[in-house]
């Protein structure tokens, strides 16, 4: 089987990283690396499994992004994809999910026929988890979201998706949209091989000219969305420290203290 | 809209381009200038000492949206069973739909045989039921859910539509919301209409400055209040130019009203145009996990435990702990990561987001997602050996110690304590 596989990819900020400054509190972003964001890794991961399978798969992964997103696509050649493309132009910025699906969805139908998109299922920063099955709506194609699970042959693809309370197994035909989880799979990590092939390798980049899309559907002002304020959660404000000589009395503090306030009876 | 820095009000003082998340601020000439990653979050607003950044204001005068009413809360059930957060929601939609005025909550019921559940919906707040029934939609698929959703939205057209932020949910909503081209928030712990209420929370709950808000405003835009950046940043999201205004919404967060039996309201059934070949996945079968499912969300007492315990016989503490107060196990994702306990235990932003009268940290550090999931809890009692962890900073009570000594003597005064009263 020659299948296409597109992987749709997030340069993100290491959001486990960041700190806040406890006197402003405010963010510090000084210091904190741009990452592949996880779920993408392992849907990168599944689509290559899939080509160990069959060797003849071509994987293509997409990022918007700012400039520096190419290095993700470097990132991603080195573990073994085919082809990267970087999908990156100031009139996309600020889009919100429903415009960045709109321009990941131009892009994939730039890059033309495929059999199986995967996505993460979220990304850490904007958190939403929502444009994979935009994307997937928008293309038309089914989805099935969360995968933790995956096997297919020459007809069918079955998954088993993740349900809080246990799972589902589902079954559909290509060409479809999966998002996966960290359960899938282990991401592999990169060669030196690769590496080094990866950083010689041409990434085209494509703006929203190369994209042909409508203005009026990315970027800040076409969002439907937008952010009225933001901030960072003060914190609850700190409570009281229980100190005593020993673990009897403090326990015993305790249980006063919550009586004391009705917590407990 | 759009972020602008004033070049002369401007002094280079970098404090802006610290702030931000996205790094998108550069320093040019001295200057700072704004880059292609902005998101217009407005972080670096009020961090400006010199009042040198702004926000421009939406090109677009306000649109006509007068056509569409009424909050509707997807009424999500599984195997016949309403979920809570669909509860928690009509309770949600009646305060909403106060704060707007003159509005009805309406639960959208889709299923198959589903009649039972049409009582309850009334006696949780719903004025109106919208029922879908037939046999396709028997279980959840995306294709049709998403079908006779977007055209009982297209035909009724609500004004709000609240999901719980389930694993059906979070599938469901994008989809919609890209079919429809209406905004959706994500994952949201507050809503507000009023902006009374909304300033009230930013005064007591942050550090934002609110004077330039104006509570007589007519706005009544569903202002939806979010964590995003893991937990890191908290955002307002509005959605002033289409309808409806989505969101989904954390499970155990919104209050549910008081069941009242009495209740009544109105039944209306959907006519929809669904065939078996719109459906494009097959529900192979439905898989509920062996193990009991903690009711973390329901728990009026949560003991958890983290990586502190060293080692999974730890949760054995826990679970006598829990026992004597009446409670239910809870724990980190670092617990769960060892392998020490299954992840339905697990609190925080990955995990269950609790609101308990009393939560026990025993051993957790206070990672910030693991906040995320209990820091509005009522009361925390933080145990840890290390005066400096962050779990103090949230905590009503902490005790600095080993949760070794600490646990087996509150067990034995909780005993005493409780059984003397
Ligand atoms: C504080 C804040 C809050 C926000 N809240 C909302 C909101 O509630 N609703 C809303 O519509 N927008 C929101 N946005 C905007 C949103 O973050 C952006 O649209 C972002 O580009 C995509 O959303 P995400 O990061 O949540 O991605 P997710 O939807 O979580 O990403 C899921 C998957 O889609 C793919 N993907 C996502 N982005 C890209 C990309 N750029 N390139 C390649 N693949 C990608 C990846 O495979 C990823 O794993 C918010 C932005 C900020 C700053
Ligand atoms: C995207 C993302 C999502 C995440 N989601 C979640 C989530 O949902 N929930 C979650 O919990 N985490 C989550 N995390 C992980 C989180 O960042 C932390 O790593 C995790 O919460 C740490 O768990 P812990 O507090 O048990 O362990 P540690 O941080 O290792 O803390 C252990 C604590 O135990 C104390 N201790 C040790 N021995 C004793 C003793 N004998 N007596 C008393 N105290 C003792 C130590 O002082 C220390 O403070 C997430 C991370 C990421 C990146």
């Amino acid at each position: 089987m020659a299948l296409k596989i597109i992987v749709c990819a997030k340069q993100v900020p290491d959001t486990n990283e960041v700190k806040i400054d406890p006197v402003k509190n405010t963010l510090i972003r000084e210091g904190v690396p741009s990452i592949l964001n996880h779920d993408d890794a392992n849907a990168l991961e599944e689509a290559l499994k899939i080509k160990d399978q069959y060797p003849d798969t071509h994987i293509t992964v997409v990022t918007m992004g700012p400039p520096q997103a190419k290095d993700l696509l470097i990132e991603c050649l080195a573990m073994g994809a085919d082809e990267g493309i970087l999908v990156s132009d100031r009139a996309l910025g600020g889009s919100d999910t429903w415009a960045t699906s709109n321009a990941l969805t131009a892009a994939v139908k730039k890059i033309g026929k495929f059999d199986i998109l995967f996505a993460g299922r979220q990304a850490i920063d904007g958190d939403t988890a929502q444009v994979g099955p935009q994307i997937a709506e928008k293309l038309g194609f089914p989805q099935v979201t969360y995968v933790k699970e995956f096997s297919m042959n020459e007809k069918n693809i079955t998954v088993k998706r993740a349900l809080e309370d246990g799972y589902e197994v589902i079954q559909l035909q290509m060409p479809c949209v999966l998002t996966t989880i960290k359960e899938l799979n282990t991401p592999r990590y990169m060669t030196i091989g690769g590496i080094y092939d990866a950083v010689k390798r041409d990434i085209p980049t494509w703006g929203a000219r190369e994209l042909e899309i409508d203005l009026n559907t990315v970027g800040l002002d076409a969002s439907p969305t937008n952010v009225f304020r933001s901030f960072t959660p003060a914190p609850k404000g700190k409570g009281m420290m229980l100190e005593c000589d020993c673990e009897k009395d403090t326990a015993k503090v305790l249980l006063e203290k919550l009586v004391e306030k009705h917590v407990i009876s | 809209m759009a972020i602008l820095v004033s070049k002369d009000k401007c002094r280079g003082c970098k404090m802006c381009v610290r702030a931000c998340p996205f790094e998108a601020i550069d320093m040019v000439d001295q200057k700072a200038v704004i880059n292609e990653k902005c998101t217009a979050c407005g972080q670096c607003i009020g961090i400006c000492p010199f009042e040198a950044i702004e926000k421009t204001p939406d090109k677009e005068g306000p649109v006509d949206l007068s056509d569409y009413r009424n909050v509707w809360v997807f009424a999500e059930q599984r195997a016949g069973k309403l979920m809570n957060v669909a509860i928690e929601l009509l309770g949600e939609g009646s305060k909403l739909s106060k704060e707007i005025g003159d509005r009805k909550v309406c639960a959208l019921l889709i299923g198959y045989q589903t009649d039972h559940l049409i009582p309850e919906l009334f006696a949780y707040g719903a004025d109106r039921v919208y029922q879908i029934d037939d046999p396709l939609l028997e279980n959840y698929t995306t294709d049709g859910y998403t079908k006779v959703m977007a055209d009982a939205i297209c035909e009724y057209k609500p004004e709000i539509v609240l999901y719980g932020a389930t694993h059906i949910g979070r599938d469901l909503a994008p989809r919609v919301a890209a079919r429809l081209d209406t905004g959706l928030t994500a994952d949201c712990t507050r809503l507000d209409v009023s902006l009374k209420n909304y300033i009230q929370y930013l005064d007591t709950c942050t550090t934002l400055d609110t004077s330039s808000i104006d509570p007589n405003s007519q706005d009544k835009n569903l202002k939806q209040t979010r964590p995003a950046f893991g937990g890191n940043i908290m955002a307002t999201i509005v959605c002033p130019k289409t309808r409806p205004q989505m969101a989904t919404v954390r499970p155990g967060v919104m209050t549910k009203l008081e069941k009242d039996e009495t209740r009544k309201g109105e039944l209306i059934k959907v006519q929809h145009k669904l065939a078996e070949s719109d459906i494009r996945t097959k529900v192979v079968e439905v898989v509920k996990a062996a193990k009991e499912m903690v009711s973390l969300t329901d728990a009026k007492i949560i003991c958890s435990g983290g990586r502190g315990l060293g080692d999974p016989s730890g949760f054995e503490l826990i679970q006598k702990l829990a026992d004597t107060v009446g409670g239910v196990v809870g724990s980190s994702r670092a617990a769960v990561d060892a392998g020490w306990i299954d992840h339905s235990h697990q609190v925080g932003q990955t995990g269950t987001t609790v609101k308990p009268k009393i939560y026990i940290a025993c051993g957790i550090s206070g990672a910030i997602q693991h906040l995320a999931g209990m820091q509005t809890s009522d009361v925390i009692v933080a145990i840890n050996k290390d005066p400096d962890a962050p779990i103090f900073e949230v905590a009503d009570y902490g005790i600095v110690g080993d949760l070794y000594k600490v646990i087996p003597e509150i067990i034995e005064e909780w005993s005493c304590t409780c059984n003397n009263n």
